[in-house]
């Protein structure tokens, strides 16, 4: 019986699936036939990082992932970029104001993406959201968006949208500096029971396997990103909240200041890389 | 039958392995085809089924059927708790007796595409998508 | 449901007669399984989109039965034959009894 038993699990161990090896692909992310600067040589304050090329999460998913992004009709996160232009011209507000009766076409905000999150006049670090809503509040008189909301990543993939292409090229010196260094020491802080930091998965081993999730190295320039798994769009906070809450800590809350420094300094390692939102990721 | 407490356990893991890698249609499976078929023979081409080898989250798997001349093409997920999926009625103005979708697949499984061809037979294929689950949710 | 439903759709805009032609449809739906329970466990009730349809000038392109396993945002793509100019009729049909609509017109 013995014999025949160990037989039995060796038998259903060969035939069990095997683990692949990683890395990212070398494939080349066209959207509608456009190129994406999708690998590019890391920003310079990213040298004592050991890693000298910044490369799209695009490149760490399977192929049937890869050409849901490669044409903006497959891509189902333009569904939701759609109904964001519907509400572009859609009156809301005591004001009587719609995005369209200042801001005219949506395209006058080509490249804004590329230069978000960054501090305004006030000295404090925005990011979309926050002007979306400040927006919403102040001169549509109308009532604040949810962080994670439909409507609210809806209209940041509108607005992202604008600069499909364009380099990111977000500022970390002057005021943005003492931001970006809070968001540094958070990107290597360890969190939680399992102690893990930013930098473990993202820095230390994108290209591998935890479990069966191929690793990237965490750009945000896809965002917000049409997840499969959720089947919608998803915002960077919530992001940022699924990778903390894994390691087992209380994470912060989206929208919460902790956050946009961290947005801004992931942000910042993603500078050179083409904005492709939205993304489709696994 | 003296097991020790190694081999239960390791006995235990293959069976669970079983249970969750199942590669043969079960039967509620082999009652729709039958309906579908009304248990006429299916000849092993006629039918092409593509779908990725790996699914990296089996919410939205991308699948194509395509059946020269076809009338209809039925989709099973013989692993789904129900294994329907979809059925392609082509028309008369269907310039291809192909289609594509996505389809959720609750796990690795075989999916299986039937085919009701021009001369009234019908035609099987089927392919085994591994879903992967990942490390990370949401 | 029918709230923020919002359907997509591929067509060129002219083609020559007799030719084949690619299609796309995609419409934003959450297509509730009927299998997952909400946080208090109680099951969260189905409501899918059933049934899809394209029809051009009044004949049949493809009738799709659509169930539980087809995907959030349903997504097709699927050839037809135009024969003359006129217009294509797209119709999602949910289980609420809603029906969804989308026409494009194609000039030979």
């Amino acid at each position: 019986m013995k014999f025949k038993a160990m037989t039995a699990v060796v038998a259903l161990a060969i035939s069990a699936p095997l683990v692949f090896a990683g890395g990212a692909d070398d494939d080349t992310l066209a959207i509608d036939g456009e190129e994406m600067i999708s690998k590019t040589a890391a920003p310079a304050h990213m040298e004592e990082t050991g890693i000298d090329t910044i490369i799209s999460g695009w490149h760490f998913r399977e192929d049937d992932t890869q050409s849901m992004q490669t044409d903006s009709f497959d891509n189902p996160g333009m569904i939701f970029v759609d109904q964001a232009m519907d509400m572009w011209s859609t009156v809301e507000g005591e004001a009587g104001e719609s995005c369209a009766s200042c801001h005219g076409d949506v395209s006058t905000f080509e490249g804004l993406t590329t230069k978000m999150p960054k501090v305004n006049e006030d000295g404090e670090l925005v990011v979309m959201e926050d002007i979306i809503n400040n927006c919403r509040t102040e001169r549509m008189q109308a009532d604040a968006w949810k962080w994670s909301g439909n409507d609210m990543q809806s209209m940041v993939a509108l607005i992202g949208n604008q600069s499909l292409g364009m380099p990111m090229d977000v500022a970390i010196d002057g005021p943005a500096a003492e931001y970006w260094k809070q968001g540094k020491e958070m990107y290597y802080t360890r969190y939680g029971q399992l102690e893990l930091s930013c930098a473990n998965c993202h820095e230390q081993n994108y290209g591998n396997y935890i479990r069966a999730d191929h690793l990237s190295q965490g750009q945000i320039n896809g965002f917000p990103t049409y997840r499969l798994k959720q089947a919608k769009l998803i915002s960077k906070h919530n992001r940022f909240r699924g990778c903390i809450r894994d390691t087992r800590a209380e994470t912060f809350a989206e929208g919460s200041d902790e956050f946009r420094a961290l947005e801004l300094y992931v942000a910042s390692r993603g500078n050179g890389l083409s904005v492709e939102t939205p993304a489709v990721r696994q | 039958m003296d097991f020790t407490r190694r081999e239960t356990v390791a006995l235990g893991g293959a069976a669970v392995l079983t249970f969750v890698l199942p590669f043969r249609a079960n039967a509620a499976t082999e009652d729709l085809i039958n309906e579908f078929t009304g248990g006429a023979e299916l000849a092993d081409s006629g039918v092409e089924l593509d779908a990725p080898e790996i699914a990296e989250n089996g919410n939205t798997v991308p699948i194509s059927v395509s059946a020269p001349g076809a009338s209809a093409i039925m989709v099973l997920a013989a692993g789904n708790p129900t294994p329907p999926v979809a059925t392609f009625n082509f028309g008369p103005l269907a310039a291809s007796q192909t289609a594509s979708t996505r389809i959720r697949l609750a796990g690795t499984q075989d999916v299986i595409a039937i085919a009701k061809l021009e001369d009234g037979s019908f035609a099987r294929s089927a392919k085994n998508v591994k879903v992967t689950i990942g490390g990370c949710g949401g | 449901m029918a709230s923020g439903v919002k359907p997509r759709v591929k067509v060129p805009s002219s083609a020559s007669a007799g030719d084949a032609i690619t299609i796309k449809t995609l419409i934003s739906h959450p297509m509730e399984s009927g299998q997952r329970k909400d946080g208090d466990g109680n099951t969260i009730p189905r409501s899918i989109i059933n049934r899809f349809t394209c029809e051009f000038n009044g004949e049949s392109v493809i009738d799709v039965k659509m169930e539980p396993a087809i995907s959030t945002n349903p997504y097709f793509e699927f050839e037809a034959t135009v024969p003359e100019a006129g217009e294509f009729v797209f119709t999602w049909y949910d289980d609420d009894g809603s029906v969804y609509n989308e026409n494009k017109a194609i000039s030979v």
